[in-house]
C-alpha cells in the first residue's frame, strides 16, 4: 500500500479510538505503531512519550507528526497530523449541532448538569493525581504553594494575570535554582 | 477579527499547554472569560463533551469553541493552531533537536513549569467547583453532592481496580445521577 495512504488510514484510526487523550492512549498507539505496523521502536515510543512530556500539545500530535516525519518527511508528518486531528473534528462537530438542537429539553439539561459535575471531579481529580505524582523537592513545594496563595488571593481581588505569566515564570525559577541533573530528574 | 482572534488565541494556548490532557484547560478557561465567548457553564458543558468523544482534549475544545465563536471556518482555525505548535516543534525535535531536550538546562526549565501546571489546574478545577455550586448567587447542595459522590465511587473502584475509574464511565454515572436528581 502506498505509505501516505497507509499513514492517512493508521493515524485516522487511532484518532477515532482513543477517548480522554494523554496517556490513555499510548497503550493502542503502541500496539499498533510498534507491533503491527512496526514503524517506531519500543525504545523510540518510549522516548517519544519523554519529548512529549517536554513538549506543549498533546502527545498523539507529537507521536503522529513524528511517525509521520520518520517515514515521509514533511509530508507525511502533515499527512499523519491531518489523519489523527480528523476523526475529532468530524465528530464534535456533528456533536455541536446537534447540541444546539437538544439544549432546550429539559432532560438533556439535567443530564449536562450531572455532567458538569463529572468535568470538575475530573479536573480536581488530575490535578490531585499530578500533585501526588510530583517530585517534592522543596523548589517544587515552594512553587506549588506559592502560586496557589498567589492566585487566591488574586481572585479574591478580583485581579486576572494571564496564566502564560505565571508559566514563564516557573519556567525561569527552574533555569535559575535548578541546576545539578539530580535535581532535576525524576 | 474574530478569526484571527481565534488563530492568535489558540496558538498561545497551544504553546503554553505544557503536561498533558488537562493543562489546557486552566489556558482555555481564561482565554473565554477574556473574551467573553462563552460563559463558565458552556465551557464546563463543552469539556464534558470533550471528555466523552474521541481525540485529545484540546483538540476537540479548540474545534468546539472555534465553532461556536467563528463556524466552520473559526473551528478549522482554532484547531489549526491548536495543533502547529506542536507540530512545529515535534519536527524540530525530529531533525535537528533532538540532543537538546536532554540538557539539564532545558529538563530545568521545564521541571519549573511542572508545579506551576499543577497548581494552576487544581485551583480551576476548584474555581469551576464554586461556579456549579453557586450559580446565580443560589447554593446548588446538589452539585456539591455529585461531585462528592464521584469521589466516593472513584475511591471505591480505585481500591479495587488499583487504577482511576475511566472519565467515561465517570460521565455516564454523572450524568445518571443529574437525571435522577435534577430532572
Amino acid at each position: 500500500m502506498n505509505k501516505y495512504i497507509d499513514l492517512f488510514i493508521t493515524f485516522f484510526y487511532i484518532g477515532i479510538t482513543t477517548f480522554g487523550g494523554g496517556y490513555a492512549m499510548l497503550s493502542l498507539i503502541k500496539g499498533i505503531v510498534v507491533d503491527k505496523k512496526q514503524w517506531l521502536t519500543e525504545d523510540e515510543l518510549l522516548e517519544m512519550t519523554i519529548i512529549a512530556e517536554s513538549t506543549p500539545g498533546p502527545i498523539a500530535v507529537n507521536l503522529s507528526t513524528y511517525c509521520g516525519y520518520k517515514l515521509k518527511g514533511i509530508t507525511g508528518s502533515i499527512i499523519s497530523t491531518l489523519a489523527m486531528v480528523l476523526p475529532s473534528f468530524i465528530i464534535i462537530f456533528i456533536i455541536a449541532l446537534l447540541m444546539n438542537a437538544f439544549l432546550e429539553n429539559e432532560v438533556v439539561v439535567a443530564v449536562f448538569k450531572g455532567i458538569k459535575c463529572a468535568v470538575v471531579f475530573l479536573i480536581i481529580n488530575s490535578g490531585i493525581k499530578m500533585f501526588k505524582a510530583m517530585k517534592k523537592t522543596m523548589f517544587s513545594l515552594i512553587v506549588f504553594f506559592s502560586l496557589i496563595l498567589v492566585l487566591t488571593m488574586l481572585s479574591l481581588l478580583a485581579i486576572n494575570l494571564t496564566s502564560i505569566v505565571y508559566i514563564i515564570l516557573g519556567g525561569i525559577l527552574g533555569f535559575v535554582f535548578l541546576r545539578t541533573p539530580k535535581e532535576v530528574v525524576e | 477579527m474574530i478569526y484571527w482572534q481565534l488563530f492568535i488565541e489558540f496558538l498561545k494556548i497551544g504553546i503554553f499547554a505544557f503536561g498533558g490532557a488537562y493543562a489546557i484547560i486552566p489556558l482555555i478557561e481564561e482565554t473565554c472569560v477574556k473574551n467573553m465567548w462563552i460563559t463558565k457553564e458552556t465551557l464546563l458543558d463543552f469539556i464534558g463533551i470533550s471528555e466523552s468523544t474521541p481525540g485529545p482534549i484540546s483538540i476537540n475544545m479548540a474545534t468546539l469553541v472555534g465553532l461556536s465563536q467563528g463556524g466552520v471556518l473559526g473551528a478549522i482555525i482554532a484547531t489549526f493552531a491548536v495543533v502547529l505548535p506542536a507540530f512545529i516543534i515535534t519536527i524540530l525535535i525530529a531533525s535537528i533537536l533532538k540532543k537538546y531536550i536532554k540538557n539539564d538546562k532545558v529538563q530545568a526549565v521545564l521541571s519549573g513549569i511542572k508545579p506551576v501546571i499543577i497548581a494552576l489546574i487544581i485551583f480551576v478545577g476548584f474555581s469551576m467547583l464554586v461556579t456549579i455550586c453557586f450559580p446565580e448567587s443560589v447554593i446548588s447542595a446538589l452539585s456539591l453532592a455529585i461531585v462528592l459522590i464521584l469521589f466516593l465511587i472513584n475511591f471505591i473502584y480505585k481500591h479495587f481496580k488499583k487504577t482511576d475509574m475511566p472519565p467515561l464511565l465517570i460521565i455516564l454515572i454523572a450524568s445518571s445521577l443529574g437525571l435522577v436528581f435534577l430532572l
